[in-house]
């Protein structure tokens, strides 16, 4: 990490409530420039409503997000989007009836400029070559894998400063969640892009981002960068489904009744 | 014969008004899921505000047409931004409810400024005729299909065309989905009501000559449902066939049928397609996508 710079996108002390059930609680996360971030999580862990109230679909009961200084919560999405920090949420929300090409083009109303339209355009196909061969089909007849690359092409027609991505694998097979996760990766790298990105996928979240938080029941239970949390005996045994915990006196592994202590 | 293409023509003529009267609906529907009960009354309202600027205030006829519009679509926006934007995300039964209670706030103003009684302006058509073939034309008919098929052909170009209008679209299929891409989605929803107010305050303006300026001229929108319905729900190409047709047998079945059945024959329709046909003419085959 570069600690003397602030962090693009930070997020303190965040609680969001469903009614009466609390989803998130005192969750602190800080994306820095230029770096790859990846909160893990089970089902039901929060990843989800930690990314809908950065992005401001869902407005936060108490806490704060700074985005590049400025707060941002309880805007609108909209706004926020249009402020450079986009979320491509879960579950491959695509325009159904709309054909590729303007899915893509609904992306650029979150641009700063018109400038470079066409080339990002091309980068865009560049990366994800079967949208291209489907410019004029509706979003809707696409697979799935499709369809989460044209969402996720459709936030980088926003030249987004700031990406959050909820979830690209849901779905997906191996292969095709290995060819997302390397075009993140690309982004990243040749855009310069912060990404957060919220993965049930711990394996390859890991091997991708920079930075890790694990998120259980609303909180986050543990930090640092996912070298650190990859020799992480919990991690190792519940999220990486390595070996972890002692051998019993048979040689065997006990692989229930530990406690997770995050240490 | 002649009789036959003459009342083709005369039910194109008032089919065309249903048609516009639908396709303001079906707009708002698509784009708001909220069936909009107001549109028949702004209707109403705009012609008479219509006969105030023309007859009362002695306005140019395109002048007040002009400055009807704008009212009527100043007024849907401000009424979508700082009213029906309260209401968001309540049941659509919500909205519903909502729009009938304002459309009988707005009857009751008309009926409590201008009086109850029936009114007529006069139209640069007004009793003009042109013969075509052996058949006469009303010239107001002319210029009632002329309009709708203008409006109608320039909302088409404006949907698929220009960005703002794919964004509609857009912000229709995929709400959260538009929101995220920063497509303004509120704004769009008000401009979308300022567009079908445009487009009410043109039908009751276009209406008001063929029969009367008066209060029952929103019953024009009841008329317009079963075109929707016989169109298909949801259908833009489906609300205009609807319209057209439900005009053509209107005047077919005020001729050959007994009298009375030319007004009880729209929602005759109603029901029969309903019954054995809910899905109507140019219905969405794929169903809704959740």
């Amino acid at each position: 990490m570069s600690p003397q710079a602030p962090p693009v996108l930070s997020v303190r002390n965040l609680e969001t409530w469903y009614g009466p059930v609390s989803a998130i609680k005192g969750v602190n996360i800080d994306l820095h420039e230029g770096r790859i971030v990846t909160v893990l999580g089970a089902n039901g862990a929060g990843k989800s409503t930690l990314l809908n109230t950065i992005a401001g679909v869902i407005n936060p009961f108490k806490g704060s997000v700074e985005f590049r200084g400025r707060p941002i919560q309880g805007l609108d999405a909209d706004v926020v989007a249009l402020d450079g920090l986009v979320l491509v949420p879960e579950g491959r929300q695509v325009f159904p009836f709309l054909t590729v090409r303007e899915n893509l083009m609904m992306g650029s109303f979150a641009r700063a400029t018109p400038e470079g339209l066409e080339d990002d355009l091309a980068r865009i196909y560049g990366w994800f070559p079967q949208l291209k061969g489907r410019e004029q089909q509706h979003g809707g007849l696409l697979s799935g894998g499709e369809q989460q690359m044209l969402a996720i092409g459709r936030a980088l027609m926003a030249r987004p400063s700031v990406l959050l991505l909820d979830e690209p694998s849901l779905g997906l097979s191996p292969l095709l969640t290995r060819e997302i996760f390397a075009i993140v990766r690309r982004i990243n790298a040749e855009l310069r892009t912060s990404i957060l990105v919220v993965e049930q996928n711990a394996a390859i979240a890991l091997a991708t981002a920079d930075d890790g938080y694990i998120m259980e029941l609303g909180r986050i239970v543990a930090a640092g960068t996912c070298a650190e949390l990859m020799v992480k005996d919990d991690v190792k045994e519940f999220y990486l489904g390595g070996a972890g915990g002692a051998p019993r006196a048979d040689g065997r592994k006990q692989r229930w009744k530990r406690r997770k202590t995050w240490r | 014969m002649t009789t036959v293409i003459q009342l083709t023509i005369n039910g194109m003529a008032i089919g065309a008004i249903y048609a516009l009267v639908a396709l303001g609906l079906v707009l708002t529907y698509k784009a708001t899921e909220v069936l909009n009960f107001i549109h028949g009354d702004l209707l109403m309202a705009s012609s008479f505000i219509g006969w105030g600027l023309i007859v009362v205030l002695k306005w140019p006829f395109w002048l007040a047409v002009l400055a009807t519009v704008a009212i009527a679509m100043v007024f849907s926006w401000v009424l979508d931004a700082r009213v029906m934007r309260l209401i968001v995300g309540q049941p659509q039964f919500a909205g519903v409810m909502l729009t009938i209670g304002i459309a009988f706030t707005l009857r009751g103003l008309v009926s409590m400024s201008f009086g109850p009684e029936s009114r007529n302006y006069p139209t640069p058509w007004t009793n003009q005729k042109t013969q075509l073939g052996g058949v006469v034309i009303a010239d107001l008919s002319l210029v009632i299909v002329a309009t709708a098929l203008l409006v109608t052909l320039a909302l088409f170009w404006f949907l698929r065309r220009t960005t703002l209008g794919v964004a509609i679209q857009a912000a229709s299929q995929n709400q959260l989905a538009a929101f995220l891409s920063g497509i303004r989605v509120k704004r769009l929803t008000s401009l979308v009501w300022a567009l079908t107010g445009g487009i009410a305050a043109l039908c009751g303006l276009l209406l008001a000559p063929t029969a009367l300026v008066d209060i029952s001229l929103w019953f024009v929108m009841i008329k317009a449902l079963a075109a929707v319905v016989l169109g298909g729900f949801g259908s833009i190409p489906g609300a205009i066939l609807g319209g057209l047709l439900l005009g053509v047998i209107e005047q077919f079945a005020g001729v050959y049928l007994p009298d009375g059945y030319k007004d009880a024959v729209a929602y005759l329709v109603l029901i029969g397609v309903l019954v054995l046909w809910p899905r109507g003419l140019l219905g969405d085959a794929h169903g809704r996508r959740v």
